[in-house]
């Protein structure tokens, strides 16, 4: 009999628990970004495909299922890092296949040259290229991502990867660049 | 509790946290009067002095300005415009060094003066109060009159703002050492700051007027006194001498004990600070109609020898004041915009004076030691002595800042209010490890905007590219979309028994019977290999010829232009490949000539088919029809071979009929060949119609098919002129056989050919048509191969 | 001739950490000539090998880590250190331990967590308690006073007794430390906390002759030294009045209360104020601001809870002085200090956390 007692009262209160938990579990479930989001907001947005994937979203997926995570070139040790703690990994020096300069750039396309074929209007993962065929195309600079996808599929060489210049207001405070005047 | 006034009035002001008490050093200049401006030889004046947009340049290369003249216009409250310091000439727009910290260029306008330094037509007005506001704040913002002490905030922005305004301040406090540059203005101009002040007052109506100036300034405390002595709600507050206390947020504080939120301008508490150089420039502007073209700097430091305050105008180079000032410091020079504190360190002594400029700082080597100096001290560990937390006006934990800029820990940068920061310079001031600490503090600053660009940037990019991605699938079900509704056209209308349905089906059973063809021919290949050389040649040639036009007709079906130029291209192979058998082969020469025109007639009329796409079908279908009558016999013979060669013995001799029929047209030709010319030239229509016709005749009885009649009919305009250019390469290859047969001289035969050449190009010309042109070239271009292959053929004969 | 850019503020008080160290370092003399006087040579000798030592320690890491040798060892930290330590040791405790206790200070505890500015504990205290735990009989062979001493001894003989264990006439740490009326001295806490446990009241303890007129004999002007020149540090401006002012004044309330509750077992606040080592702890030690707390309030909690702590293991812990221990405890719960005493903003309200 107590036996018998004693194995109700157990089961009794595990069915209780199982009911709280479960409860718990439902009510306060916690919605977080799944992790190719959160991996996805970590990336630069270049949409360049240096990574071999076609655009961030992607490669970010490719991450979130074990892709390694040094391959993107323009985010640089920056998002290697911030990916590396997100997963918690080790932080990996970036992919050798990769260029390793990410200073910022822009396109531009030589207008003289321009034949207006549209390909790298077709090649911008971003649409920041403006024309039509026969007409000359032109970018727009602050659509730009600076992915270089736009140089290669141009059969005449018209576009250009430019660093973005140094103005007064993105000015980093590099005091060690600024030229001096040596008079002797 | 008393009010504010009342404990202005005792003298007992508030405090703000920390602050320190550098070595002031402003006995270098506070007792001499300010010097008058003089005019450097050039003037470089930036076309953008303040925070916001510059104007729109309204000059150019080579104008002559007057003194006071507007350089620049301005359309929005945010964007000043510039004026001419001074009368002479625009030498040059440029990009020069601007005054900043970065030494960074930006479009400057040169001035060389005339040295005659005339004014503009100016309208002066003795009594502000008879002008409405609005037309007050017009003249402010006209003359370009931006924040003199240091930001250089647009002014009429400031004192236009809506807000009830309780206080207004005067900030007279000129914290910084060195700097005398408002205190001389007091001393000397303190009746123009008044009227500068009363200006303000009629526009804003405040409560009360406060001026804020540090108890180390007597003379200027005593000026204003006098002047302001017998208006009531003009309040001189004389407030202990401590740096920052000219900063806007600690003067508040000091005057009025209430503290400006973060991110919130003044103005929300009712209250507005001017500085003193800003009412003498609004005063200027209002009451004498000038523009704010000069302004009091101060220039100082132990290594000049005559440091003192001048005016100097806008856009003066700093090199042209500190040598006024004897300027003797041989070795390493260190020049200074702006006090030691807040300053920045100048590149070179070409940068221009501006609107903000207050103090050229030319320090000595005992003064502020010099990086290249033994007795400077280096920076070494923090040993977070808390002295920075001490001195922060703005009670910020200026080591814990470091730390996380060091690395680069943005979210807890911005947790410790980094940009709170007024960059005053106490804690870097104070620290014994030598740490410039707001150089770190701007460097993180500077990051955290940029990054807070790129973070928008990449979200745009993102978006972006959503929508190029959902654009893409779009199209793709479009398009999928439309073929197949194309697809169920096609079925429905094969289904439909009309005659186009017939032609779709008899061009499938034609591709069905070409396949079948090459099957033969591959077999054929394989058992004739043992037979007679002639009927081999005969036989293939007959093959090639059935392929070829299959070929074309295949490409009929494409519609672009480039696939029908491949399809050309195709056809040009092919010609090479038989021009090269030909060669090989002489005896059979008539027949491949034959076969050559007949090929060379289909590939150029695979041209002007695309045009039309009605024309194409018919085209094909004659086509199709050709080579079924050529592919059947094919088929059959290769059973055995004595039929096959029969076969092709009876296609040879129907290929060498069609050559016997042209062969006297040919001769007609040639002797009528400037007719031919004429023809060309002028290809109106009767004489296309008769080269049509003659096309059309042609083939009619080479092939004699109703369809083809179809297709010359079916014909426009441009699918004519190819068509005649054509088939004067037709002839010209008739020609050639011919004279190729009897071994005449190659002179003649390649006169004939470029004759024939010009004759398309004419032809080409005047039609001006692109697709006739292409065709017309790929015509000339076979034309020419022809010729060559047939020059060599004559050669090897 | 060359221009040369700088960042703003481009003037600089004229005042360096290594100044800073300097400083601290003369206003320990009073206290330590003090100590020369009551205590003869020891002290002096164990300075001058921790010090050695210091140095040497710190110019092999500085060099293992590839790091600016000239300008961090001559900072003055590590001989601040190799002082302080050289201070709070047993006059006749073995070199060894000197040697031991200073390397510990330097490389462990200072250089092993990144050096200046980054060690979470005062490093000469941290040795302290690392030498007091792993060599307890060394540690607490505290010498007398000169005056209560049976022999008389010279410099010589404490050189042999720190170098050999014996003095040249062959006597040992032991025999130096005996009174002549034959029992074994002890500083003056250490007196009361054993009476105590033999169950004599503290004014019983007083008549101990180390204990002397006031609060011991020499050790109340050891610490008026330290006082002295905690006083000129305060006036120089080198150290904060926050954390000494909170410490003294935690450890005066608290001696206080335990005085008054009960009076036959607790001590003076002028006793707790005067002996040991409350005065170098309180003007010389805590005020370390690396291993400090940094703000105003952070500071006079950082003392408050020094001075209750050391309260609390002088009564009630097993150690006679409880400086060191009470020490690396706050030093412990400085970062949490700081956390929870961050001044507010200009402009921002209290509690509103962005």
């Amino acid at each position: 009999m107590s036996t018998l007692i004693a194995i109700l009262v157990v089961g009794v209160i595990a069915t209780l628990f199982g009911a709280l938990l479960g409860f718990a579990s439902v009510q306060f479930k916690v919605i977080g970004d799944p992790l190719a989001e959160q991996l996805d907001a970590l990336l630069p947005q270049t949409q360049c495909g240096q990574c071999g994937y076609p655009g961030c979203k992607p490669y970010a997926e490719a991450v979130a299922n074990g892709e390694a995570i040094n391959k993107c070139a323009p985010g640089g040790e920056d998002t290697i890092k911030k990916i590396a703690d997100l997963m918690g990994v080790e932080v990996q020096p970036l992919d050798g296949n990769h260029e390793t300069d990410n200073s910022p750039k822009v396109a531009f396309i030589i207008e003289e040259d321009c034949i207006g074929c549209t390909k790298c209007i077709q090649a911008c993962p971003v649409d920041a290229i403006i024309g039509t065929t026969k007409q000359m195309h032109t970018i727009i600079a602050d659509e730009c991502t600076g992915c270089d996808l736009c140089v290669a599929p141009c059969p005449v060489d018209c576009i250009e990867m430019i660093p973005v210049a140094t103005t007064t207001q993105n000015w980093q405070w590099d005091l060690n660049s600024i030229p001096v005047t040596q008079i002797d | 509790m008393e009010s504010v006034i009342e404990r202005i009035q005792r003298g007992n002001f508030w405090q703000f946290h920390g602050g320190i008490h550098p070595p002031e050093q402003k006995f270098l200049t506070c007792t001499k009067p300010i010097a008058s401006a003089q005019i450097p030889e050039q003037l470089i004046i930036p076309i953008r002095q303040h925070i916001g947009q510059a104007g729109d340049l309204i000059v150019k290369v080579g104008d002559k300005v007057l003194k006071g003249q507007e350089l620049s216009a301005s359309d929005t409250p945010m964007s000043l415009p510039i004026h001419a310091p001074t009368s002479g000439t625009i030498t040059a727009i440029k990009s020069m060094a601007i005054p900043h910290p970065s030494g960074l260029s930006e479009t400057c306008v040169i001035l060389t003066p005339d040295g005659e330094d005339t004014w503009k037509q100016r309208h002066i007005c003795p009594d502000f109060q008879l002008l409405s506001k609005a037309k007050i704040l017009e003249k402010i913002a006209n003359a370009g009159i931006s924040g003199m002490g240091g930001a250089g905030f647009p002014t009429q922005v400031k004192v236009s703002t809506l807000a009830k305004i309780d206080y207004l301040i005067i900030n007279a406090a000129e914290c910084e050492p060195y700097i005398t540059a408002d205190d001389l203005l007091i001393q000397e101009h303190s009746p123009t700051i008044l009227d500068g002040i009363k200006i303000v007052d009629h526009l804003l109506n405040p409560k009360n007027i406060l001026i804020g100036i540090e108890d180390n300034k007597t003379k200027a405390i005593d000026a204003l006194k006098k002047a302001t002595a017998d208006i009531d709600h003009i309040q001189v507050c004389v407030i202990p001498t401590k740096y920052p206390s000219g900063g806007e947020k600690q003067l508040i504080q000091i005057l009025t004990g209430q503290e400006v939120p973060s991110g919130v301008l003044p103005s929300s508490l009712g209250i507005v600070m001017q500085n003193v150089a800003t009412c003498f420039a609004i005063a200027d502007a209002v009451i004498n109609d000038t523009p704010l073209i000069k302004r009091v700097v101060t220039v100082s430091g132990q290594a000049l020898e005559k440091p003192q305050n001048v005016w100097a105008l806008i856009g003066t180079p700093v090199g042209f004041l500190t040598s006024q000032c004897g300027y003797n410091n041989s070795k390493n020079r260190h020049l200074i915009m702006g006090g030691p504190m807040m300053g920045f360190s100048l590149p070179h002594d070409q940068i221009p004076v501006i609107k903000s400029t207050n103090c050229i700082l030319a320090p000595s080597e005992i003064e502020i030691a010099s990086p290249f100096s033994s007795t400077s001290s280096k920076e070494v560990e923090c040993i977070r002595c808390g002295q920075c937390a001490d001195v922060c006006p703005a009670q910020l934990l200026p080591q814990e800042l470091q730390w996380s800029a060091k690395a680069k820990d943005q979210p807890q940068l911005s947790k410790l209010n980094l940009f709170d920061c007024i960059e005053c310079g106490a804690c870097a001031y104070v620290c014994p490890s030598q740490i410039p600490l707001v150089h770190y503090y701007r460097v993180a600053k500077a990051e955290i905007r940029q990054q807070k660009l790129l973070d928008i940037k990449a979200e745009k990019a993102k978006v972006r590219f959503e929508a190029r991605k959902q654009r893409l699938e779009r199209e793709k079900i479009a398009r999928a979309e439309k073929h197949k509704k194309a697809a169920e056209a096609r079925k429905a209308r094969m289904n439909a028994g009309t005659t186009a349905a017939k032609s779709e089906k008899s061009a499938v059973a034609d591709a069905l019977a070409r396949v079948k063809a090459k099957k033969a021919q591959a077999s054929i290949n394989a058992n004739t290999t043992d037979s007679s050389t002639e009927s081999t040649a005969e036989n293939a040639m007959a093959k090639n010829t059935a392929e070829n036009t299959a070929e074309a007709v295949t490409q009929v079906d494409q519609i672009d232009e480039s696939k029908s130029q491949v399809a050309n291209a195709i056809a040009r192979a092919k010609a090479k490949k038989l021009a090269q058998k030909n060669q090989a082969q002489i005896d059979s020469l008539d027949t491949l000539q034959d076969n050559e025109s007949t090929s060379s007639l289909t590939s150029s009329q695979a041209a002007p088919v695309v045009i039309d796409k009605k024309a194409k079908i018919a085209a094909a279908i004659a086509k199709a029809k050709a080579k079924k009558r050529q592919a059947e016999p094919v088929s059959n013979s290769a059973n055995t071979q004595a039929d096959h060669i029969q076969a092709s013995v009876i296609e040879a001799n129907n290929v060498e009929a069609t050559t016997e029929i042209l062969k006297p047209e040919v001769h007609a030709k040639e002797t009528a060949i400037d007719e031919k010319a004429h023809q060309a030239k002028d290809i109106t229509s009767s004489g296309k119609i008769n080269n049509s016709a003659e096309a059309s005749e042609n083939k009619q009885q080479s092939k004699p098919q109703p369809a083809s009649q179809n297709d010359t009919l079916n014909l426009d305009r441009k699918a004519k002129i190819a068509a005649a250019v054509a088939k004067a390469k037709a002839k010209k290859l008739a020609e050639k056989s011919q004279q190729g047969s009897d071994a005449t001289s190659s002179t003649i035969e390649s006169n004939q050919a470029s004759e024939l050449t010009s004759q398309a190009n004419i032809a080409a010309n005047t039609v001006a048509n692109k697709k006739a042109r292409v065709a017309a070239a790929i015509a000339k271009a076979k034309a020419k191969k022809l010729a060559a292959s047939s020059d060599k053929s004559s050669t090897s004969e | 001739m060359a221009f040369w850019i700088a960042s703003s503020p481009h003037n600089h008080q004229q005042s360096e950490t290594s100044a800073l160290m300097r400083l601290v370092i003369y206003a320990a003399i009073p206290g330590i000539f003090a100590q020369w006087y009551f205590f003869g040579w020891g002290n002096l000798i164990h300075i001058l090998l921790a010090v050695i030592t210091a140095i040497v320690a710190e110019f092999t890491v500085l060099s293992l880590r590839n790091k600016k040798i000239t300008t961090q060892l001559f900072d003055g930290s590590a001989i601040l250190t190799a002082v302080l330590l050289g201070i709070s040791l047993p006059a006749l405790a073995p070199w060894w331990i000197t040697i031991i206790g200073s390397f510990f200070a330097i490389v462990v505890v200072k250089q092993l967590y990144g050096g200046l500015g980054h060690n979470p504990f005062n490093p000469a205290m941290a040795a302290y308690v690392m030498l007091l735990i792993s060599f307890p009989l060394q540690m607490t062979q505290w010498q007398p006073p000169l005056s209560l001493l049976a022999m008389d001894i010279q410099l010589t003989d404490t050189l042999a007794v720190i170098f050999t264990g014996y003095t040249p006439q062959g006597y040992s740490v032991e025999q130096i430390r005996t009174h002549i009326d034959g029992f074994t001295m002890a500083t003056p806490l250490d007196t009361v906390k054993t009476n105590i446990t033999l169950g004599l009241t503290v004014v019983e303890s007083m008549q101990a002759p180390t204990i002397g007129k006031h609060f011991g004999v020499g050790w109340e002007w050891i610490n008026a030294g330290f006082l002295l020149g905690g006083i000129f540090l305060l006036f120089k401006k080198a150290i904060q009045w926050t954390t000494p002012f909170s410490f003294l004044l935690s450890l005066f309330i608290c001696s206080f209360i335990g005085f008054i509750i009960s009076p036959d077992s607790s001590t003076s606040t002028m006793f707790h104020w005067f002996t040991g080592a409350t005065m170098l702890g309180a003007f010389f030690i805590l005020t370390d601001p690396v291993s400090g707390a940094t703000s105003v309030k952070g500071r006079l909690i950082f003392g408050a809870l020094a001075g209750l702590l050391v309260y609390l293991i002088r009564k009630f812990g097993g150690y006679p002085d409880a400086i060191a221990f009470a020490v690396l405890l706050c030093n412990m719960a400085a970062p949490l200090i700081d956390q929870y005493t961050r001044p507010r903003t200009y402009g921002h309200k209290l509690g509103v956390k962005k």
